[in-house]
């Protein structure tokens, strides 16, 4: 390979940790969005519901976030307002992920066909209301309270790892990071979780025992819902700053990529995340990187993609999706 | 005296067809109680109405002398009713512990307790003798010990009646006997237990009391002990049992399929078929007995093509086919009447006529330079209906809305028709009414006098005891005896079964 | 997914019907909660494109590409998979078109038209064959290796053109005339939109679906795979075999709708960030028409002259163009619900019986 150079002389470890210090925030800050929306996806695939919508939900969720940033800054709250948009497109997402839950769940249509019509109807919707709502512009004007990369007080500082970890990251990178791990603990560790993967693994079982499939299938749409909301505007208030058409450009699929990737579980999915914000990363960055410039940036780019369709194969061993995931549930039917 | 469970006068219709007919069931207390009718009579829709699973259209039902209302399994099991279903509702990649306590897990500050779980389904197992590794994932235990499973999560429900649905099907004799001693144990302990089955040995094993129905109607009730095995049969069905019997001269002629040190193993990689040997002759009709899950069909798939042979030789008209695939099989002379017939034998969703050349619609005169000619098609598929007595309005009618018994014969009318040298008949008759199983009875005898070699699978010990001119005997992957049927009997073929030869050496 | 491959009868065929107009009422309701007028919204739809040749041209003209994807889509579904990669086979079979009208620039238009046509349905074709091969062999789900190719394609064609065909433009050059689709004769006809020859491949691509699944053995055999891959597997079809050639025939579609857009609408590719949103259309355009080529063809119809006359709705009655994909989108819902709309229509002729 040809590395050690890089390691002879003082000056150019030097240059490797820069490297380093400028790779591994941005992978932080390119990783948040879908950690959170993977984790979404986790919740309604282990609950048995296929969700390709969540490309629309993070729409929406960003969406709603330029909204109600603008607005609330429009009121006077200042740095908070991006915050508190958050979680309003958390709520924004989840509402609208009940549509999802209702057509493939009541009306058991086929959970790809109304997770493609949920994506139709984000892309759709969103740019309408935003003409609507901003003169028929196309795009709505910039926030002006973004979610800043900072330095984290006290961890900062710390020799080595504090530019690495702790310089220049945003908060919602660490937040993502916890919830990562809440939801695993919920998933493995409660009688929620239990009852939600039984319901994605064998769904009459379930019901048999008394759980409602039907009851834990929407908490599960509706998880992933409000998660890839906050994604969306994760993405757009430290990412983007405002929203048109193009600004979840993928970003749904990457994070469904993801949680195959992570074989639907929390922190897989999450390494997973990671992993892709780090190709993303590389991809921008590469150019500056020694050897890595003469690799063609589309290899990047490409990376997450080719890797979830090698990881499927199951050379790297076996990705198994929940038994159910997919197929309706018709009671007495077996 | 009040019943356990009495069910009165209960209805439930399905479009087109009335499941159960004002069915009156009462069961007393501390008896086992058995359900009994055959394949379709309406014995499961009766207890997922007792299980809340379904809404009866009309009648009542009492627990312990009041009436109840039950409206999903929740209540059944709030009225301490406990089901084992004959399909397991285990979830593989969960543990024995996580199966049982699901819905009900014990709690610690609301997080999950799996120590008291394991410690609780522990107790539970030793109090009722039911040997079960609470640890173990579902997946990596046996099916006995997947159905005490079963049986530990209704007695983890403090269900004290027991409803347990045709729940030798998938044992071993020996596991049979195990179970039988179970439910006479929980008997024992207070409980009251429903078997439902359609076979008379369990019954006079372990039962008290039967209540009979047949197509969805209360036929009787009776105490075991003041009835017998033949009169319980014809209660059963209806009438005098007719049987078709193979009463045509045995005339072996040449081989037709040998089969020599043929070993398979199954998707985990576990040998299913060990050093099997097996020839079957033109001419005559060889049963295979045994208990499910002994390698039948691993055996079955492993000579059509569906399934690589690990070792050995299979051989077609002295051809060596071992490995062949499954086209080059059906070109070189095989028939197969699949066990599964909706999901292997049809496609549903094609017309009849398209179902009856299935494997043939790529040659003349169905194709021309690969365009299928439908004419000729649909001319030969009435002539089927006709000759094999198909009930439909027309060929172009979808496999799908035809009856059990007539989907049977169109794969019975296709098979037959391309003159197979070999055929393979795998559980022909399961789940038909009487007059459909006659029927099929009737053609595969009518093939052997043609001269064809047929290889019967059948686990119910009547249909290979009437039908063979010899039987093979297979267990755990071999063929443990080969004997006459006017020589044996059921009781030398259970024993067989269960891996005893003759004699009493275990095998 | 067997839902949607059951037996066509009367009650199946309301079902898009209904769908459609629902999903027009709602349009209509949700103008009306704004305070547009509905009427004039729907009725500057209609007379642009039948009363004024230059959109009725251009919704023929975006017929083409729908009508293929939808082919593809259908296509799929008829063999039991579902290709969501339309998007991905359409792109680099629109590369592979321009590519090779470009490359293969002094040939005589007699055999550079076809080459440049072939080349897009081989590598549409190769671009399905690939998820194909992974189901059959690895039992990769369709659904997600698709997907993943289609970013794949997104980023690789952009990669390609950058470094090989790249012109002023952030575009390929445009091909040359002897490769184009483009007719002066049908644009004067229809007063200079971009109507060109592909329409015919369109028309015969719809004719070889049915031809192809219901006349020949090979359709036969993938209709069956479709239907039961258990059942055919005993009959001694192979399985694998058909859901690679499924996919890839699918691709062939997908990748001819890729080539009508560089020969004939556009005459060169851009860089996109972005997909054209036909391939995703096309699954739209499948479901609606019940997956059934001629179903297809009046379903792209619908969705072309919806989205081209919502530009004058956009112009007259000031009705954001963007309604019109709400609409679909709603109108894809109603078609997936048909489980709920066919429960409401027997419970309402029950109704009406007593």
């Amino acid at each position: 390979m040809g590395t050690e150079p890089l390691f002879e002389k003082g000056e150019e470890i030097m240059s490797f940790f820069e490297i380093l210090t400028i790779i591994i925030p941005s992978t932080l800050l390119t990783a948040a969005p879908l950690i959170f929306t993977s984790l979404g996806g986790m919740f309604s695939e282990r609950s048995g519901i296929v969700n390709i919508g969540l490309e629309g939900l993070m729409a929406v969720g960003a969406f709603a976030a330029a909204v109600s940033t603008l607005g609330l800054e429009h009121s006077g709250l200042g740095d908070a307002s991006p915050w508190i948009a958050i979680l309003i497109a958390g709520a924004v997402g989840g509402l609208f992920s009940l549509i999802h839950a209702v057509v493939s769940i009541s009306f058991r249509a086929d959970q790809t066909v109304s997770g493609v019509a949920l994506n139709f109807l984000a892309a759709g919707l969103t740019i309408f209301l935003v003409k609507l709502i901003f003169d028929g512009k196309g795009q709505t004007p910039y926030i002006t309270h973004n979610i800043d990369k900072v330095d984290i007080p006290g961890l900062a500082k710390i020799p080595f790892l504090g530019p690495l970890f702790f310089q220049q990251v945003a908060y919602t990178s660490y937040i993502a990071i916890l919830i990562a791990i809440l939801c695993w603990f919920i998933v493995y560790k409660t009688p929620f979780g239990l009852r939600l993967r039984s319901v994605g693994e064998h769904p009459a079982a379930a019901d048999t025992l008394g759980i409602s499939v039907i009851k834990m299938r929407y908490i599960g749409v509706l998880l992933s819902g409000v998660l890839g909301g906050i994604g969306g505007a994760v993405y757009l208030v430290t990412i983007t700053s405002n929203y048109n058409v193009t600004t979840i450009a993928g970003q749904g699929f990457l994070a469904l990529a993801a949680l195959v990737f992570g074989k639907w579980h929390p922190i897989g999915a999450m390494g997973a995340s990671l992993f892709f914000g780090f190709a993303q990363a590389l991809s921008i960055t590469s150019q500056q990187i020694p050897y890595l410039d003469r690799l063609p940036s589309v290899f990047m780019l490409i990376a997450p993609y080719v890797l979830t369709l090698i990881v499927l194969t199951g050379f790297v061993g076996r990705a198994e999706a929940p038994k159910a995931d997919g197929v309706p549930y018709i009671k007495g039917q077996r | 005296m009040s019943y356990a469970i009495e069910m009165r006068q209960i209805r439930k219709e399905f479009p087109g067809i009335v499941a159960n007919d004002n069915i009156t069931l009462q069961v007393e207390d501390g008896e086992i109680h058995a359900l009994f009718g055959e394949n379709g009579a309406g014995k499961s829709t009766l207890m997922n109405v007792l299980f809340g699973l379904y809404q009866p259209d009309r009648g009542e039902i009492y627990v312990h002398g009041e009436k109840a209302v039950i409206h999903d399994p929740n209540d059944a099991t709030r009225l301490g009713i406990g089901m084992v279903h004959q399909h397991f509702m285990l979830i593989d990649k969960f543990t024995v512990a996580e199966n049982i306590v699901l819905g009900r897990e014990p709690k610690k500050n609301g997080v999950l307790d799996m120590k008291e779980a394991v410690k609780v389904v522990r107790e539970l197992s030793e109090k009722y003798g039911l040997d079960v590794d609470p640890e173990k994932k579902v997946e990596e235990i046996t099916v006995g010990m997947q159905q005490r499973v079963e049986i530990l999560k209704t007695l983890y429900r403090g269900s004290d009646i027991l409803i347990f649905d045709e729940p030798t099907a998938v044992l071993t004799p020996i596991e049979i006997q195990e179970l039988i001693e179970i439910m006479k144990r929980l008997v024992h302990e207070g409980k009251s237990i429903i078997l439902i089955t359609h076979k008379l040995k369990e019954i006079f094993e372990c039962c008290d009391r039967a209540t009979v129905i047949r197509r969805g109607k209360n036929i009787d009730t009776v105490k075991i002990s003041d009835t017998n095995p033949t009169e319980l049969a014809s209660m059963m069905v209806g009438r005098k049992v007719h049987v078709q019997v193979n009463d045509a001269p045995y005339n072996p002629q040449g081989k037709v399929l040998e089969i020599e040190h043929l070993n398979v193993a199954d998707a985990r990689k576990v040998e299913v078929i060990k050093d099997l040997n097996l020839t079957v002759h033109g001419g005559e009709i060889l049963g295979i007995a045994g208990v499910d899950g002994n390698g039948q069909t691993e055996l079955i798939e492993a000579i059509a093509g569906l399934r690589k042979t690990k070792s050995g030789t299979i051989k077609l008209n002295n051809q060596d086919v071992t490995n062949q695939r499954t086209r080059k099989m059906i070109e070189a002379g095989l028939g197969y009447i699949p066990e599964d017939r909706q999901k292997h034998g049809l496609v549903l969703d094609f017309s009849i006529a398209e179902n009856m050349v299935l494997q043939t619609y790529y040659q003349k005169p169905y194709a021309q330079m690969g365009i299928l000619q439908n004419k000729v098609i649909a001319k030969k598929a009435k002539k089927l209906i006709q000759e094999f007595d198909v009930r439909t309005p027309s060929e172009k009618t979808h496999a799908r809305a035809l009856s059990g018994g007539n989907q049977q014969k169109v794969i019975v009318a296709r098979e037959v028709d391309r003159s197979p040298q070999l055929l393979i008949a795998a559980q022909p008759t399961r789940g038909l009414d009487v007059g459909a199983i006659e029927f099929i009875h009737g053609k595969l005898i009518e093939e052997k006098k043609k001269g064809k070699a047929v290889l019967l699978v059948s686990f119910e010990l009547d249909e290979i005891l009437h039908l063979s001119d010899r039987i093979a005997v297979i267990y755990e992957g071999y063929i443990i005896d080969i004997v006459s049927p006017k020589e044996t009997n059921e009781n030398e073929l259970g024993l067989l079964m269960a891996g005893r030869k003759k004699g009493g050496s275990e095998a | 997914m067997s839902n949607l491959l059951k037996k066509v009868n009367w009650m199946t065929l309301l079902i898009p019907v209904i769908s459609v107009i629902l999903g027009l009422l709602c349009g209509a309701v949700i103008m009306l909660v704004i305070g547009y007028n509905p009427v004039l919204a729907y009725q500057s739809i209609v007379e642009s494109i039948f009363l004024q040749p230059y959109y009725g041209g251009e919704t023929i003209r975006a017929m083409i590409p729908l009508v293929l994807a939808g082919l593809a889509v259908a296509f799929s579904f008829r063999t039991g998979l579902f290709n969501i990669g339309v998007e991905g086979q359409l792109m680099v079979g629109w590369l592979a078109s321009v590519a090779c009208a470009i490359s293969l620039g002094h040939l005589p238009k007699i055999l550079l038209l076809p080459l440049s046509i072939v080349a897009g349905g081989a590598a549409g074709a190769l671009w399905g064959f690939i998820p194909g091969f992974l189901k059959a062999r690895f039992k990769v789900h369709e659904v997600i290796s698709t997907i993943m190719m289609n970013y794949i394609a997104l980023y690789t064609t952009a990669y390609l053109i950058k470094n090989f065909l790249y012109t002023e433009g952030e575009r390929t050059p445009t091909i040359p005339s002897a490769a184009s689709l483009a007719s002066p004769f049908l644009a004067n006809l229809t007063q200079g939109s971009r109507l060109h020859w592909g329409i015919i491949v369109a028309i015969i691509a719809v004719f070889a679906m049915w031809f192809l699944l219901w006349k020949t053995t090979k359709g036969y055999e993938l209709r069956s795979v479709g239907f039961s891959p258990d059942a055919s597997n005993y009959a001694g079809m192979s399985v694998a075999r058909n859901i690679m050639l499924s996919l890839t025939i699918s691709g062939i579609f997908a990748g001819l709708a890729g080539a009508m857009e560089g020969l004939g609408t556009y005459q060169y590719m851009t860089i996109s960030s972005a997909f054209t949103g036909i391939g995703f259309n096309g699954i739209a355009v499948a479901l609606l028409g019940l997956n059934t080529p001629i179903g297809v063809l009046l379903a792209g119809a619908l969705f072309s002259g919806l989205q081209n006359g919502g530009l004058t709705m956009q112009a007259n009655a000031g009705v954001p163009v963007e309604l019109v994909n709400i609409i679909i989108a709603l109108i894809i819902f109603f078609v997936g619900s048909s489980y709920a709309i066919k429960w409401a229509l027997s419970r309402f002729s029950r109704k009406g019986k007593k």
